[in-house]
């Protein structure tokens, strides 16, 4: 059965079954390998997209459903030579340790800045909450989220980033 | 015959006399709403209660589920500020924590137990009946005296309380006088002598403090609790459904005092949906009270469906027609495989673990659909710490018409009444409340 979805701006018609999880799509067929299948079970977060710019679990959305709506993934955000600010941010900050985890925290963050540009703390923390990172780098990744506030903002150099 | 002439000389007459009857009316009714202030005291110090009171206490108000209602979302406990919907406005719960100006560091033992038993503040104002005082004033005296101890006893901490947001003309208090008059007749709990120690302290505990019939029954326009045969009959809460706990009750496996307790203690049971929505932080309070009490609990909730439970088959059939559900709603059974097999499907790793197939779970045997919808588009956490059930939301990944597809089969698939309605319209209710991203 065929099926045509939007990742990144790019129209892709897939033959699949549309009950495939959208994951799988992207890292099978569409070698989309940022998002990273955790538990499978929508507990950890490392599958975070954004399907009409809203952070979903990928390993829990069946392809069929997103047909015609659009899917951002880490790829969209920048590239290892041009990497957006989010990504600059975690980079500066070495918010990865072993890293599974950092293009769903990034893909989460990032639904956060569209939607709030220059949150607080407790804004930080609360949308975070559904991201899990099992090596415990949580503070670092707290500080690249802020670090990627003020990165926007211009207005801080990145040592003063600090709550 | 005779007719009256309505002259003017009579029609004044009987204006005048109209708006003394009114002026004599309004005095009287104020007469009744008046209550007078308690004087303030100096705030009690910390040891001035047993620590026996206090512990006694404690489980008191974890049964009581005192601190759900009076902590905002991520503020201090017991400081009050959390939003309670209601079909009359929102109403906002108040500061209980001892600090003397914001909260109630002040209040005497006496003005506390008014305020349980009448719904009256230490300064003689009407509190809404959104504080069950219709029952609490059940509760024995002692154990007042020792949910008091244990509140006095928190941190103090200074939050205002903020303006409630009614609908005309309720936010004048004296008004809930009226409906005191009407609806405040309850009396302190005395056991029945026909039952056993076990169910008259359930009875007691889920009556008085648990105050379970608050969501478990309907309730009337007047938003007072309907009582005899239409208690425990089901009701609402914060938009989800309070499924019945009578005769009535939705449960495909009939509930028993084991299964109760068990999803009263850990939110969840092998043969029973699990805890979500305002039922979580209930489970929540009641993981940590006394096990004895939950237990009583469970026991005199269990006795209120015990004629279905005589007459209904031990194990009964479970339906479960994946072949049929699927021809009839095809979208909806390829979203279940790729949605919700990986947890809900015979084999997967959640049901191997014991959790509840969802032909028993109520939320698809109920008449309507809301809490079938609620739990996929919000999902809920777990109520009794990360090993609990819990449930992720699907509101990013589906629209709303992939929801009511998703709901259409589960019901046909999981239950043997008649197919829900409106579901999309359900769906995208319940979504405008959800500003999450």
């Amino acid at each position: 059965m065929s099926v045509t979805i939007t990742v990144n701006g790019a129209d892709h018609a897939l033959d699949v079954d549309p009950s495939t999880p959208l994951l799988y799509v992207l890292r099978d067929d569409l070698e989309l390998n940022g998002a990273k299948y955790g538990c499978g079970l929508g507990q950890c977060g490392a599958c975070t997209v954004h399907i009409d710019g809203k952070p979903a679990f990928s390993c829990l959305t069946p392809v069929g459903a997103v047909a015609g709506r659009r899917i951002r993934t880490v790829e969209g955000l920048g590239s290892a030579g041009a990497p957006g600010l989010l990504q600059q941010a975690f980079e500066k900050e070495q918010a990865a340790q072993c890293g599974y985890c950092i293009a769903g925290m990034i893909m989460r963050a990032q639904a956060l800045l569209d939607r709030i540009p220059d949150p607080d703390d407790a804004q930080i923390r609360a949308h975070m909450q559904t991201n899990l990172c099992r090596c415990g780098t949580h503070m670092r990744i707290l500080r690249a989220v802020r670090r990627a506030v003020a990165l926007r903002k211009g207005t801080q150099s990145a040592q003063e980033v600090r709550p | 015959m005779k007719r009256t002439r309505w002259t003017g000389r009579t029609v004044g007459r009987w204006a005048a006399g109209g708006a003394l009857a009114c002026l004599v009316g309004i005095g009287a009714f104020l007469g009744i709403a008046h209550r007078s202030g308690l004087p303030p005291i100096p705030p009690p110090k910390p040891d001035a209660f047993p620590a026996e009171m206090l512990s006694r206490g404690a489980a008191l108000a974890a049964i009581g589920d005192c601190v759900v209602c009076h902590t905002a979302d991520g503020g201090v406990p017991y400081a009050g500020g959390r939003a309670l919907a209601t079909p009359f406005g929102t109403l906002y719960s108040t500061n209980i924590t001892p600090d003397p100006a914001t909260g109630i560091g002040n209040w005497s033992k006496e003005a506390f137990k008014r305020a349980m038993r009448d719904g009256v503040s230490r300064d003689g104002s009407h509190l809404y009946p959104a504080l069950p005082y219709d029952h609490y004033r059940q509760v024995h005296d002692g154990d007042l005296d020792a949910i008091y101890a244990f509140l006095m006893t928190r941190p103090a901490a200074s939050a205002p309380a903020r303006e409630n947001d009614l609908i005309f003309p309720l936010g004048f208090r004296p008004l809930l006088a009226g409906w005191k008059l009407l609806f405040l007749h309850q009396e302190e709990f005395t056991p029945r002598p026909d039952r056993d120690a076990e169910w008259n302290r359930g009875a007691y505990l889920a009556e008085g403090l648990g105050h379970c019939s608050s969501c478990h029954s309907p309730r009337n326009l007047a938003g007072a609790e309907e009582t005899g045969a239409s208690a425990y009959s089901g009701g609402v809460a914060e938009g989800w459904v309070a499924p019945a706990l009578n005769g009535s009750s939705p449960a495909t496996v009939p509930w028993t005092k084991e299964s109760l307790f068990t999803y009263l203690r850990t939110g969840v049971d092998g043969h029973h949906g699990a805890a979500a929505g305002p039922m979580g932080p209930v489970v929540h309070g009641l993981s940590r009270a006394p096990e004895a009490d939950v237990r009583a609990i469970a026991t005199y909730i269990a006795s209120l469906s015990a004629d279905r439970a005589g007459t209904a088959p031990k194990t009964p059939a479970l339906p479960d027609r994946s072949a049929e559900a699927a021809k009839a709603n095809p979208v909806g059974a390829s979203l279940f495989a790729g949605a919700c097999a990986g947890c809900h499907e015979g084999g997967a790793p959640m049901m191997t673990q014991g959790r509840p197939g969802l032909s028993t779970v109520a939320a698809l045997q109920l008449d309507r659909p809301d809490n079938t919808i609620r739990a996929i588009l919000q999902g809920f956490h777990a109520p009794t710490g990360p090993a609990g059930p819990a449930m992720p939301p699907f509101a990013a990944s589906l629209t709303d018409a992939q929801v009511a597809d998703l709901a259409a089969y589960l019901r046909s698939r999981f239950s043997d009444r008649p197919a829900w309605t409106s579901l999309e319209t359900a769906a995208a209710t319940v979504r405008k409340e959800d500003s999450q991203p």
